[in-house]
């Protein structure tokens, strides 16, 4: 299998606090990974850092995407390079639609001018599987939005921009059984052999229709077990105390 | 990571100059031998001469004005108030001469003249160059011509409303104009004709060391309707140009009148610029103004509600970078019954740019059932910039609705992050959230304008990141 994400001794501080303490994680394309862990055990910071989000500070580690070491790279340019993360909270863009910003944004990770027609079929099309109300396309960006829509909006966006490598960052977080269950159809849709994604959290609804090859735990800055789907099943009956313990 | 900074342009698309080639250039300064030698270049009747020298004794005499941004850069003895360009009026583009017609050329004149205007003037300096206006129109009795050529062809129009609008007397810098004015535009849209295109005038100042004073003079006859669109621009040089033109407009009952601006006037210009509106029963006039450029900026373009059901509606943005000290705002007087105002700022300030909302709001007693509704929304693209809201609200009857709101934010990191995990670069990043951030004004103007706006800020907004 070909190897597309590869994470070493990854450590990252945020402010003055170390929040990742030694990460490896080796993710190859067809994959679906998932971590989970309490909150503050540093999932977020996990995705962060991936994007080099300038809030989140590498201190020690290297990641490598597609071959290429990534680890200095910045968040425009690794987005290009085709990684996509969906985020806890995504912004609002007022002035902006969405679906202009769906055009310059997968303008800027192809670097390929998009012609307007076909480009608002094709997301007319997933905005319809998503259970999206396809007006929203054209109001301003997340403005006005509910929680449900702008989570919805970063899956259209991901089908969108049709990245190599998605990390979904608790997107399922204060979504209702139906809503997850469509974010859940968007990530299959998306989904094939060559590309590979990273579910982030803390309920199984979200992974009912994914073939998951890996479930990994996080707790205190680093994966401190590795499982199937069973994992995931028996952390949310038991909860992470087992694993907490083990460790201290 | 390292910041971004913007940096200030030092050239861009509008800062060619062409030599200052000019046929007369009056001597610098303001006195009663350099007026009347202003009216007798232009060879003008006898009453406009009288108001001119009405006018100087009125700048004499008025103070400056003891609020918004110093003025003490500006003095007069350094600026030439008449530059005449070497070219008459031509009514076809060929005939402009070369250098003229490639500045308007670069500005994209004609060609938007072809493409969706319905008439076109062009003013370089002191004096227009250029006027023309589509066949049809004028067999419907529209009047687009320059200024000038008004006061000789349409003398009784001209005297009716000229200063009518906006008095000689109303401020330091209007009495100023008054007395040196010089081109700009007079339209008279007959009773009932509705005007498709709009109409378009473009100002250009290319000499240094003077003032650009044209005097915009439109009436919208009953039930008629127009879009008038002004667009201004000049090269940089070190010392200060003035620019104080004049716009007075009478919408008359049941007419309307929109009136979009894009100003992108150089950094060393100080524009004190007035414009009124005076509004007639249902009348209605809407405002669109973006305000570039500039080292100092007065501009409060007024609509008097004078007949009842009357209405207006501005919506402007400003953009105020390193040295710009852009004071803008709007004034309305309700005088009528049921009369309603709508406003609705934006402004951008960085790299220690200062942006200041300056409004009036002023309701009569007799303007009952009167609503009013102002918001005004300042963003900063650092921590050296300002943002400033002084709005003056004077309310002299109950039955009135009255809302003001004013915002003043910065761009966020996260936001910055999240576009940038979207594949645009930390400028493109900005430049997205400004444009959206102007877009209530971008999408009030035609396309065209749009475009040119979003152009504008890009201009600003490009520079390296560090």
């Amino acid at each position: 299998m070909e190897e597309l994400l590869r994470i070493e001794n990854l450590q990252t501080k945020v402010l003055d606090k170390q929040i990742l303490k030694g990460l490896d994680l080796v993710i190859n394309k067809g994959e679906v990974h998932v971590i989970m862990g309490p909150n503050g055990a540093g999932k977020s910071t996990l995705a962060n850092t991936i994007l080099s989000n300038p809030e989140y500070t590498k201190i020690a580690g290297k990641i490598t995407f597609d071959g290429k070491d990534i680890t200095n790279k910045k968040t425009d340019e690794i987005a290009r390079m085709g990684i996509f993360m969906s985020f806890q909270t995504p912004e609002e863009i007022p002035g902006i639609s969405v679906f202009n910003f769906l055009k310059t944004a997968k303008n800027k990770v192809t670097g390929k001018t998009i012609y307007g027609v076909d480009f608002k079929k094709e997301i007319e099309g997933y905005a319809q599987s998503l259970d999206m109300n396809p007006q929203l396309i054209g109001r301003d960006f997340n403005v006005g939005f509910s929680g449900g829509e702008k989570k919805k909006n970063e899956i259209l966006q991901m089908l969108a921009l049709s990245p190599k490598f998605v990390i979904l960052d608790e997107t399922d977080s204060g979504l209702d059984v139906d809503a997850i269950r469509v974010v859940s159809k968007g990530i299959d849709l998306y989904k094939n052999e060559n590309n590979a994604v990273l579910v982030i959290t803390h309920s199984t609804k979200i992974l009912e229709n994914l073939k998951v090859d890996h479930v990994h735990i996080l707790i205190d800055g680093k994966i401190v077990k590795t499982g199937t789907m069973e994992l995931a099943k028996e952390i949310e009956k038991n909860g992470y105390e087992a694993y907490k313990n083990g460790k201290d | 990571m390292a910041k971004t900074k913007l940096e200030e342009l030092n050239t861009n698309i509008y800062d060619f100059k062409n030599a200052d080639n000019y046929d007369y250039k009056i001597k610098k300064g303001l006195s009663k031998e350099i007026v009347e030698e202003i009216s007798k270049q232009k060879n003008e009747p006898s009453w406009v001469l009288d108001i001119r020298l009405k006018a100087l004794d009125a700048y004499n005499k008025l103070t400056m004005p003891t609020w918004g941004p110093n003025l003490d850069e500006l003095n007069m003895d350094d600026i030439a108030t008449y530059v005449k360009p070497k070219a008459k009026i031509e009514s076809n583009w060929n005939d402009v001469p070369e250098d003229i017609k490639n500045t308007f050329d670069k500005l994209g004149i004609p060609k938007a003249e072809r493409e969706y205007l319905a008439g076109v003037g062009a003013q370089y300096d002191s004096e227009v160059v250029y006027h023309s206006i589509k066949d049809e129109l004028k067999k419907q009795g529209v009047i687009y011509t320059d200024f000038d050529s008004a006061i000789k062809e349409y003398p009784d129009l001209v005297k009716e409303y000229f200063t009518k609008c906006v008095p000689i007397f109303e401020h330091k810098f209007i009495a100023l104009h008054y007395a040196v004015f010089s081109g700009g535009s007079f339209v008279y849209v007959p009773k009932g004709v509705k005007l498709e295109m709009p109409l378009q005038s473009y100002f250009r100042l290319n000499s240094p060391e003077s003032g650009q004073f044209e005097h915009t003079l439109i009436i919208v006859d009953e039930g008629a309707s127009l879009h008038f669109i002004e667009g201004c621009s000049a090269p940089k040089y070190n010392k200060v140009n003035l620019h104080a033109g004049c716009v007075e407009l009478f919408v008359k009952d049941n007419a309307y009148l929109r009136y979009s601006t894009i100003e992108n006037w150089s950094k060393n210009m100080m524009n004190l610029n007035t414009k009124k509106a005076i509004l007639e029963t249902n009348a209605k006039v809407d405002w669109i103004s973006g305000s570039f450029g500039s080292h100092i900026s007065m501009l409060y373009p007024m609509s008097i509600l004078k007949g009842n059901n009357s209405s207006t509606e501005y919506t402007g943005i400003s953009f105020a970078g390193k040295n710009q000290n852009l004071d803008t705002g709007f004034k309305v007087v309700h005088i009528g019954k049921n009369t309603s105002s709508v406003v609705s700022s934006r402004s951008i300030s960085k790299n220690g740019g200062i942006a200041t909302y300056r409004s009036l709001v002023r309701i009569l007693p007799n303007a009952t059932n009167s609503k009013c509704s102002v918001s005004c929304d300042g963003l900063m693209l650092d921590d050296i910039s300002r943002s400033d809201t002084i709005p003056v609200n004077d309310v002299q009857n109950n039955q009135v609705s009255f809302s003001h709101e004013a915002k003043i934010g910065k761009i966020s990191e996260k936001s910055i992050f999240y576009l940038m995990s979207r594949g645009l670069s930390e400028e493109d990043a900005k430049a997205l959230i400004v444009r959206g951030f102007a877009s209530p004004v971008s999408k009030q103007l035609p396309i065209e304008y749009a475009v040119e706006m979003n152009r504008l800020i890009n201009l600003e907004l490009e520079g390296c990141i560090g």
